[in-house]
């Protein structure tokens, strides 16, 4: 087919002032799906280097956008039309700005003389998702396009990132261009902090030399930092053990002997025991979510609290600590790093070593085949190598408890937000951002339904995500809560007429397994990593397993129950 | 500091459309009420400056300042106590005029250095510029001799010698 050729002589419009600005800031691909308020944009996109990746749902092009982002440590953009088509990437934007994730999303929108005119498709879009962006831009003039572009870039990725929502109206879009492609920013109001404070960051290393039992706790901003590395020598040449959050997982190497893997509701119990025992925990990057703090009263009782984060606003929000460092996680851990030697900690390495020992993390086939052993296999299949998306539930603790990550950017989950729908869309994008490396999608069948459409994009792209499909036809982490603590009074739970996912599959022309029985699991899963394309692997898993260790909403790591209860428990008093 | 004392806040912003909204978002998203709000223009149009009154605990009104500092849009915030600044509020005060209350009514203006600004209809409008204890002393004078309404616009607040607001 011949393209349009643009010709000097050929006046520009807004969107390809546009376009030309993602062009300059690297875009690749811009995941989206088009209405009558985008067609100048997707007009311009046609004579673009840039890919556009046609979603189903405006959700999946935001998520996908965010896996994107989240897997390449780059901006992710998303492109959806007024009203409906904007309204419907709203999830996606505050799953982006609860895990602070750098994406740009465009939004058609209906032509200015028409805004606040109830005009068909129109939403205020901006006005609806101001609580959940980084910040949002409503175009007035054409011409202001080039820079708000490169604000949005900038604001997105620096400091703590999050999502930049753009709405054009499709006269600023259709309308011609006459202003300068090379605007500078103006954003005075725009600051972030880098190095941290030098004279804290000595006393930070004082507070860890009089430490007998000190404990890393790697967050999020670690892993966006980059600093993987620098906590690795640091935890190393302390002989400090880690912790991690949901999102930190990776941000230290999970299978390290410093490691303890992931702490909180469902962390590991010698996590959670070292919460009750340490004298000391630096955080690096992490917000104290209410799932690792539970009860702020008895949270790490008697020990130093350090708090190390970008976001002046995170400190206090939660814990009070007694030394906090704000700036970048990487930039402060390089500094610390020249100011401590070796804590002397074998006997608190000892003590850990013997909370591993009496309480590993382990699960049972005398019942049949569980999700954990699906996910146990595929990190053996996959030699924990997998960029690993999932979605949420309690396949997303199990995938947390037994698929260690060693990367913090091969580890992508909707922490914050708790996204149901997220995962596999997620990967989607991931795979885009990293192609030629494994991606696996570990899904519950509740939230793979929100967004299954996305088979399609998977499909139509050639994207060889695999989407292991954990299907124990429940909602299985609110049927695990009516079970302890509401009398096991399932209500609203049972997902009868789950469609056969292998069929499924097969119907969108993506190569479908199953599994069914423990003995088939690591076969399966190995023919269907090899798969070349895109794979769905549906796992039928027992339907009744329940997440353990469980901290109840609101109680301390005092309160963690290792094993089922045999007891009547009371509600929870905690956040959801 | 009481849970429940008053806190001015100071807030210089960009003068753009939106910027109110994402202050005000900021305070209703945790519940707490903004009492008086004043907002305009400073010597350069490109900024203006939010003046903002609201009673609460002081831990979220911590909170509160910190997220509006995070706001693109917003240059500074911050909390000021009135012991190093110059603060002073406006109020238009509507009053019956009696024949007989009348002449009481201007004496306690005078006094308290309110203006006279109209009589229509037998209501009489005052104004008066004051410090916001002033204003609700003359204000509660008033209503014994019949207040009809009352319209104040906030506190203002600048801070005094090289330091700026």
């Amino acid at each position: 087919m011949a393209k349009k050729q643009s010709t000097p002589q050929t006046p520009m419009t807004g969107a390809q002032a546009l376009i030309k600005g993602l062009e300059a800031h690297g875009v690749q691909y811009i995941f989206g799906l088009p209405g009558g308020a985008a067609i100048p944009l997707f007009d311009a996109l046609y004579e673009s280097k840039i890919k556009t990746i046609l979603v189903r749902h405006e959700q999946g092009a935001t998520h996908m956008a965010d896996g994107y982002a989240r897997a390449t440590g780059k901006v992710g953009v998303a492109l959806v039309t007024s009203g409906p088509g904007a309204t419907n990437a709203v999830t996606g934007i505050m799953t982006a700005m609860m895990d602070s994730v750098p994406i740009v999303v465009l939004c058609g929108q209906t032509i200015s003389p028409m805004l606040g005119k109830d005009a068909f498709q129109e939403a205020d879009i901006s006005g609806i998702t101001m609580p959940v962006v980084k910040h949002s831009y409503l175009v007035k003039d054409i011409n202001s396009i080039p820079r708000i572009i490169k604000e949005a870039f900038h604001i997105a990725s620096t400091g703590r990132p999050g999502p930049v929502l753009i709405d054009l109206p499709k006269d600023m879009t259709a309308g011609a261009f006459t202003g300068s492609l090379t605007a500078e920013m103006d954003l005075p109001g725009y600051t972030f902090p880098g190095k941290g404070n030098s004279a804290d960051i000595l006393k930070l290393a004082k507070m860890f030399k009089q430490s007998k039992k000190p404990l890393l706790l790697v967050g999020h901003g670690a892993v966006i930092a980059g600093a993987d590395d620098i906590i690795k020598a640091l935890a190393e040449k302390m002989n400090c053990p880690v912790t991690m959050t949901l999102l930190g997982k990776g941000g230290f190497p999970e299978t390290h002997n410093l490691s303890l893997g992931m702490l909180g509701m469902h962390g590991t119990a010698y996590a959670n025991k070292a919460l009750t025992s340490c004298d000391l925990i630096c955080s690096i990057g992490c917000r104290w979510d209410d799932r690792i703090n539970g009860n702020n009263d008895e949270f790490c009782i008697g020990a130093k609290k350090i708090h190390i984060d970008i976001d002046p606003a995170e400190i206090n929000k939660i814990v009070k600590p007694d030394l906090s460092i704000i700036g970048d996680a990487r930039l402060i851990a390089q500094a610390l790093i020249k100011h401590v030697g070796p804590l002397d900690t074998a006997d608190w390495l000892k003590e850990l070593a013997f909370y591993k020992q009496e309480f590993p993390l382990h699960y049972s086939d005398a019942e049949g085949l569980t999700a954990q052993r699906v996910i146990d296999d595929l990190y053996h299949v996959t030699k924990g190598k997998a960029v690993v998306t999932t979605d949420v539930g309690q396949h997303q603790m199990w995938a947390a408890q037994f698929y260690k990550s060693d990367r913090g950017v091969n580890w992508i989950s909707s922490g914050g937000a708790g996204t149901m729908g997220f995962g596999f869309p997620a990967a989607i994008g991931a795979q885009f951002g990293r192609p030629g490396e494994l991606v696996v999608a570990i899904v519950g069948d509740g939230g793979f339904q929100m967004t299954l459409c996305e088979l399609a994009t998977a499909a139509v792209n050639k994207q060889p995500v695999k989407v292991v499909v954990i299907d124990n036809k429940y909602l299985g982490m609110v049927r695990q809560w009516q079970e302890l603590f509401f009398d096991n009074r399932l209500s609203g739970v049972d997902l009868k007429g789950n469609p056969d996912f292998v069929k499924l599959a097969e119907a969108y022309g993506i190569k479908g397994f199953h599994i069914a029985n423990v003995a088939d699991c690591r076969q399966v899963l190995e023919q269907a990593m090899k798969h070349p394309g895109p794979a769905l692997i549906h796992a039928e898993v027992i339907k009744e397993g329940n997440v353990f260790p469980m901290v109840p909403a609101g109680k301390s790591a005092y309160h963690m129950i290792i094993e089922a209860p045999k007891t009547k428990m009371e509600k929870p008093s905690g956040s959801t | 500091m009481k849970p429940n004392d008053t806190h001015t806040l100071s807030i210089l912003v960009a003068n753009k459309p939106g910027v109110l909204v994402r202050v005000a978002l900021v305070f209703a998203r945790r519940g707490y009420n903004i009492d008086s709000l004043v907002v305009s223009p400073v010597h350069n149009p490109k900024f203006s400056r939010m003046t903002i009154t609201a009673k609460g605990d002081p831990t979220i009104l911590e909170q509160i300042i910190k997220q509006v500092n995070k706001l693109i849009d917003v240059i500074h915030a911050s909390e000021h106590d009135t012991s190093n600044a110059v603060d002073r509020e406006l109020s238009l005060l509507k009053v019956k005029a009696t024949p007989a209350g009348r002449a009481i009514v201007i004496k306690h203006a005078r006094e308290k250095h309110a203006q006279v600004m109209d009589e229509t209809d037998g209501l009489m409008i005052l104004a008066h510029t004051g410090s916001t204890e002033e204003l609700d002393a003359l204000e509660a004078l008033m209503t014994k001799y019949g207040l009809v309404e009352v319209v104040r616009t906030g506190k203002l607040l600048m801070i005094k010698g090289k330091e700026t607001t």
